[in-house]
């Protein structure tokens, strides 16, 4: 799907001086007084467990995390593919960090308000006629949560860390973007499964 | 680029996330009738074993940058102790209790635990410059 070779600093390695250091925060410090806000609202839609806010917290989240997965994996991981490396360098340095704070943020908005949504309505009962499509989003969710979990956001994490090197490696850059934007992919298409079974619980 | 020999660390880091997944979703989709608690708790031993054979592999790996190990996953852990800790509380407000909620809430250490040691073990296992200062900051 997409073929990401390496940065300039690979050319560092076999012998031309080393491209000044990337100046970049790992983890946007201005980044975290939003997620800050956003956590304390759930929070307080939580405690609330009243119909709208947790509907919203729900559908805005898992819109949020549908879109971006489905963008990134299949849309804009093929066109990073594609660009020049000066160029994907400077996309990635712009676009890992704020990947850091966007994902955590909105799938954890999207799954504990949607426990808790479905406890209000009841179809996480086994008694629900909706129960064996909610087991379904739960084995889904749960495939998706380990793919991100052990694969996309340590190499998220670890990009980061080898950009800010004074002599980032290429190799290591290059087999952990493939190993996102692939990882992307692939909870991208996960992500259709998700919206055929939400769209099949909003419809009964 | 001549690299060390690792342990499968990421795989049987995911292998262990995969059965607290696994213990939770079969405890979940059983609310809220009786569930038998065996398996549930046969699959967090499993975790937690997996787990500890995992850095007990990767402990014996000479020249491991465990500084930036430790760098990685002390902040990561603040992060996911925090989602674990919503997780709790939703359980708590939805009044969980007993059997259940003991193998949950073990369940989450789990995966608070598990989850940063993936991150920073992705980081530290290319990690080349463990004394220079100016990467020592998230920021």
């Amino acid at each position: 799907m997409v073929e990401i070779a390496a940065p300039p600093s690979a050319a560092a390695e076999s012998g031309p001086p080393a491209a000044p250091r990337l100046d970049f925060e790992i983890v946007p410090r201005k980044g975290l007084a939003i997620v800050a806000v956003v956590m304390v609202l759930l929070i307080a839609a939580i405690a609330d467990n009243k119909l709208w806010p947790l509907e919203f917290f729900h559908v805005a989240g898992g819109a949020g995390w549908t879109i971006i997965d489905l963008f990134l994996g299949l849309v804009l991981g093929p066109i990073i593919g594609r660009m020049s490396i000066p160029a994907r360098v400077e996309f990635t340095t712009k676009l890992m960090p704020k990947m850091v704070l966007i994902m955590p943020t909105v799938v954890t908005a999207t799954l504990a308000s949607g426990w808790q949504l479905s406890t209000m309505l009841g179809t996480n009962l086994s008694s629900s006629p909706e129960h064996g499509w909610i087991v379904a989003s739960f084995i889904v969710v749960g495939v998706m949560a380990v793919l991100a979990l052990g694969l996309l956001e340590p190499a998220n994490v670890a990009v980061l860390f080898e950009l800010k090197k004074p002599k980032p490696n290429g190799e290591v850059i290059e087999r952990l973007m493939k190993r996102f934007i692939y990882c992307a992919g692939v909870l991208g298409v996960m992500q259709v499964a998700t919206l055929v079974i939400m769209t099949k619980l909003a419809s009964t | 680029m001549t690299e060390r020999k690792y342990p499968p660390f990421t795989e049987l880091g995911m292998l262990s996330l995969a059965l607290i997944v696994v213990g939770g979703i079969y405890l979940s989709s059983h609310i809220p009738q009786h569930v038998p608690l065996g398996p549930a708790i046969a699959l967090l031993i499993a975790s937690a074993a997996v787990m500890s054979v995992n850095l007990t592999l990767l402990r014996r790996v000479p020249g491991f940058a465990w500084p930036r190990f430790y760098q990685v996953a002390k902040w990561a852990l603040a992060a996911y102790l925090f989602t674990a800790a919503m997780i709790e509380y939703a359980f708590l407000r939805d009044h969980l209790t007993g059997g259940p909620l003991v193998i949950l809430t073990l369940s989450l250490i789990v995966y608070a635990v598990q989850v940063p040691t993936l991150i920073a073990f992705t980081v530290a296992r290319y990690d080349t410059t463990s004394s220079d200062p100016a990467d020592g900051s998230l920021a």
